[in-house]
């Protein structure tokens, strides 16, 4: 393992070294694997588990919305206490909306994208033989394991699990009488949060770690695909901003148990007064959303890479503007750092940095449009393949628009006053980094599918999947902004008790129907990834006719990627339909030299050796010419 | 290969089919066992029913869906013996995005007409049209760009659909183009951020005036307290620490100002007067959320907030306006605070001034009979142990 990590080309002789002294057992393969293809697998499939999961209580309290006055005996039986009399009870509802979040947050769109995505482009786009430390590679996916574990043994307790929203706000979430979900659920979701960031972290370092040290000859940081730029950021990201989450749960942790007041401060509850004194629930806030709101980036980024990877790919031309398009990632993922008190506009913090908040936030909607109008670009004068992935990309891309200009809407601290907390916010977050990053997600499945698993997954069930599920998101998501421009709150058990609010009850039904219909999809979407990877159609060496490098790599999946020498890179990651070359793609690993009839001189900016051979090569040619 | 192939499909589909039923069919035995010798077997016989018929419309759905799919697998194979090209997906795939653009404006296009006029009625407050204007402002930008990037994104899908004969335009970048559309939004969102700043931060001054009439209004699991300022005009302070039964918010009535200090149940404010709300919360974290005045703001435990607004349509004017003879103004809790979070509301009335006077003069005062007698009576007690702590201090 240790011989993998060092950075060597062509040292033939460490590969066969290490057959020696490591022999493939069944658990260092399959279970504690530190093969990052391995990995890579092991975070997809816990993060399509969870994905499910989350679905299914979304589902759950759906049904809740659409009839919240009829009862269903079936959720009794399955549910118990938590559904008397065939009705889900409030603090129920609660504990599954939080725990819908939790889970779509942190265990899908964290984990289960930038983890899965991570571990298998990285090393494979930059041409490394595994991570920097694999085994630290290991752990990471054991901690999200036991974290995933231990979040949903919460349904197991006697009060339910957490209630007090994803985002846990003391002092709700601190006093264990404030509500049911705020004793042993709040503790065990704490821990699970713990034991996710200590998994994220080690994941993190390795990603960056592995990114700048472990390139492969001629891999300069510019020739590196936006996957892996997405994807290396993101780590920074979440490196930066998961500790200080760690930091708020610290003392959240401190003030449940051991009866410190960091967040609390004169509270009467139930009667009683509480000997809290000095405290203040504003700065949980701002702990939190110094990580939440990199966190919402730290979703969409990867979705982002993978999104310009595929549509670049499919419609066969190179990802338009590819510097303003790294640019822009870096922009977004500095400017996410200056903007998390737009969550906190009307929370009682200082209007003053309210407008600073503001005007921060509404600067990295530039990074964001320019990106939008980029793959615009791309699109324009393609020659567009349809894949289940290129679908599920432009989906992405749909999305990001649709959620992105109602985020216009949010950011503006004068109209959050009265959009803050309504439907309008559950549409947007949920068209824009809920769908937007789930369809990247699900993109990235169907596009490297063949590297995972060396099959491919059946195209018609994928278009089935992807128009069903498209369309469904919308039908759902599309309703909601307008539930919020009423004055319709989120988190509401039921909309009964407002005789105003009676008439959105029809929309609310639509909405369930759509979300059904969607989930229903999903069940295309498992049998066709669970079907493909034990008889799917074997894949060909480059099945998309793609330029990056992990398509350069055996089909067979060895530990150390290549089989001998690393390969060299020679050029960036899009030459797609260059004029000049007879195929419409050309192979990182394909040198200049082979290419004479369809290089540019925008291909030598800053290699003035190269240029010359070009002039050289362009004069012999025009000489040439009159005696042709 | 292909019919092999075919064959493990459908044992795999068949295997998945039975799987299904049996565990349905087991699901319903068990829960028949019990049920038969129970007198609630009425209750749950119909439980399964629903269950099972959704199951099987949803599994013969899928059973169509299959057979679909083995019909389009054999008319792709055989023309493709024939030396036909077989099914090409880019076109059908491309002539769905058409459809879908057009059927998704049109659906936008609705939802905007029907679901959008369904949002809230005017502003019923001086600064909330300021607010309402930057709406529609935002409104009319954000709409334009959807409409060309959603006509662009699928335009692009369709018009540009693969075919062998085409090879894409290499285009890596054009700097021209793309300084301009970096430059427009940034323009656009210069111009949205300051008006957004300056209206923002002429909302929530919430500065004391003279003329204010000041309101305290306190949340708690699950309700909203108010309190009137009497004749003076003042609120008295609170103490969360002096809580009891039946000073319920702590006041602290060593404070003069407090001692005529009026208890409500309905927020009943003057037309055209400015208001300024005193927000507190008692144990967690609620929100004052008033939509019809544009008026949010957290009650926070531990940190006194204040929205200061002038309501300008009273609730009858708002009543003839919205045609509905039953309308109010609410005010309820947007913030998470509970189970029972989703009904804590509070009726709001706007009415004329002297409607108000006469309201006014009917509440009650805070300071009750029994309040005033148990406060007597503590500081009976207290002076007792004032004197008792003094002798200690002398003793010391």
């Amino acid at each position: 393992m240790s011989t993998l990590a060092v950075h060597d080309h062509g040292v033939v002789h460490h590969e066969e070294g290490h057959e020696h002294h490591h022999k493939a057992t069944f658990l260092n393969t399959y279970v504690f694997s530190q093969d990052h293809k391995m990995i890579g697998k092991q975070f997809l499939i816990t993060g399509i588990t969870m994905a499910f999961i989350g679905m299914s209580l979304s589902l759950l309290f759906r049904i809740q919305l659409a009839y919240p006055d009829k009862t269903f005996p079936i959720l009794e039986t399955l549910l118990g206490r938590f559904a008397p009399g065939g009705r889900l009870s409030p603090d129920f509802y609660m504990s599954l909306v939080t725990i819908h979040g939790t889970i779509m947050v942190f265990f899908v769109l964290t984990a289960g994208l930038s983890g899965t995505f991570a571990n298998l482009l990285i090393p494979l786009q930059i041409g490394a033989r595994d991570m920097a430390s694999p085994f630290v590679n290991m752990l990471s996916y054991w901690f999200f394991l036991m974290a995933s574990i231990v979040l949903l043994s919460s349904f197991f307790v006697q009060k339910g699990p957490a209630s007090g929203g994803w985002t846990i706000y003391p002092p709700l979430s601190a006093l264990p009488n404030a509500m049911p979900g705020s004793a042993e659920g709040m503790t065990l979701w704490l821990i699970s949060m713990v034991l996710f960031v200590g998994s994220s972290l080690m994941g993190g370092i390795n990603y960056i770690s592995t990114v700048l040290n472990m390139r492969t000859k001629g891999m300069d940081l510019w020739k590196m695909p936006l996957t892996v730029w997405a994807l290396f950021l993101t780590a920074v990201l979440g490196v930066l901003s998961f500790p200080v989450l760690v930091a708020g749960l610290v003392l959240l942790i401190f003030d449940r148990s051991f009866g410190t007041s960091f967040y609390l401060s004169d509270i009467v509850l139930g009667g009683t007064v509480q000997p809290f004194e000095g405290g203040s629930p504003i700065l949980f806030e701002h702990l939190f959303w110094f990580l939440g709101h990199p966190e919402v980036y730290i979703i969409i980024m990867p979705a982002m890479g993978i999104s310009s990877e595929i549509l670049a790919v499919n419609s066969r031309k190179p990802i338009f503007g590819y510097h303003a398009m790294v640019y822009s990632l870096i922009g977004i993922a500095v400017l996410s750092f200056i903007v998390w008190g737009h969550h906190m506009f009307v929370t009682g913090m200082n209007p003053f940095l309210g407008g600073v908040f503001m005007i921060t936030t509404l600067i990295i909607a530039v990074p964001s449009a320019v990106k939008t109008f980029n793959w615009l670009a791309t699109l324009w004068r393609g020659n567009i393949r349809f894949t289940p992935g290129m679908l599920f990309a432009i989906g992405m891309v749909s999305f990001f628009i649709s959620g992105g200009l109602t985020g216009i809407f949010l950011g503006n601290s004068a109209l959050d006053i009265t959009l803050h907390d309504s439907y309008f916010v559950v549409a947007h977050f949920h068209l824009v980094m809920g769908s937007a990053a789930i369809f990247g997600m699900l993109a990235g499945v169907y596009h490297w599918f063949p590297k995972f698993f060396r099959r491919m997954m059946d195209e018609r069930l994928g278009y089935l999947h992807f128009w069903i599920t498209f369309i469904c998101a919308y039908l759902v998501f599309f309703p909601m902004h307008f539930m919020g421009l009423d004055g319709v709150p989120r988190r509401y058990y039921a909309l009964t008790a407002f005789p105003s609010f009676n008439r959105w009850l029809t929309v609310n039904t639509f909405i369930t129907w759509a979300a059904f219909m969607a989930g229903a999809a999903q069940v295309a979407f498992l049998f066709n990834f669970i079907h493909s990877i034990f008889w799917g159609k074997k894949t060909v060496q480059n099945p998309w006719k793609s330029n990056t490098l992990e398509w350069d790599a055996p089909i067979e999946h060895h530990h150390g990627n290549w089989v001998g020498e690393l390969p060299t890179v020679y050029r960036w990651p899009y030459d797609y339909s260059k004029p000049g070359h007879d195929e419409d793609f050309i192979p990182q690993t394909v040198p200049y030299s082979q290419t004479m009839s369809s290089n540019l001189p925008h291909d030598f900016e800053d290699n003035p050796k190269g240029l010359e051979e070009y002039n050289t090569w362009v004069s012999t040619q025009k000489a040439n010419e009159p005696i042709k | 290969m292909g019919f092999k192939k075919l064959m493990t499909f459908k044992k795999a589909l068949s295997l998945f089919t039975a799987l299904t039923l049996l565990g349905v069919s087991t699901a319903m035995a068990q829960d028949a066992a019990p049920a038969a010798p129970g007198a609630s077997a009425a209750d749950t016989s119909g439980m399964w029913t629903g269950v099972i018929y959704y199951t099987l419309i949803f599994l013969s759905v899928c059973f169509c869906i299959a057979i679909l799919g083995k019909v389009l697998k054999v008319y792709d194979l055989s023309s493709r013996m024939q030396g036909k090209k077989g099914i090409n997906w880019n076109n059908i795939m491309g002539i769905c995005c058409l459809v879908f653009l057009i059927a998704g404006m049109y659906g936008a296009y609705w939802s905007l007409t029907v679901q959008g006029s369904m949002k809230l009625p005017v502003a019923a407050s001086a600064h909330g049209g300021d607010i309402d204007d930057m709406f529609n402002l935002t409104t009319i930008l954000t709409l334009i760009v959807f409409v060309i990037t959603q006509v662009c994104l699928f335009g692009f899908m369709f018009y540009y659909r693969g075919s062998d004969k085409r090879k894409a335009h290499y285009l890596p970048h054009n700097n021209t183009i793309e300084k301009i559309w970096t430059i427009i939004p940034a323009i656009v969102l210069t111009v949205l951020v300051v008006f957004g700043f300056f209206t923002w931060q002429s909302v929530m001054d919430s500065t004391e005036r003279k003329g204010d009439l000041n309101i305290d209004i306190t949340g708690h699991q699950f309700a909203w307290e108010l309190r009137y300022p009497g004749p003076d005009g003042k609120l008295g302070s609170k103490k969360y620490t002096l809580t009891t039964p039946l000073n319920n918010l702590g006041v602290d009535f060593s404070d003069k100002n407090s001692w005529d200090d009026i208890h409500a149940d309905t927020l009943v404010l003057p037309v055209n007067q400015p208001i300024r709300l005193n927000i507190h919360a008692q144990d967690v974290i609620h929100s004052v959320f008033m939509p019809h005045f544009r008026v949010q703001l957290n009650a926070v435990p531990g940190l006194p907030t204040f929205f200061r607004f002038t309501p300008t349509i009273t609730t009858a004017q708002m009543r003839t306006e919205t045609d509905n003879p039953n309308f109010e103004y609410l005010l309820y809790c947007n913030k998470i605070c509970g189970g029972a979070h989703y009904n804590m509301q509070k009726v709001v009335r706007v009415v004329s001034r002297a409607e108000y006077q006469d309201w006014i003069s009917h509440q009650k005062p805070y300071l009750t009979d029994a309040l005033k007698k148990q406060l007597k009576m503590a500081a009976a007690k207290s002076g007792k142990v004032q004197t008792s702590s003094n002798t200690l201090a002398l003793n010391n």
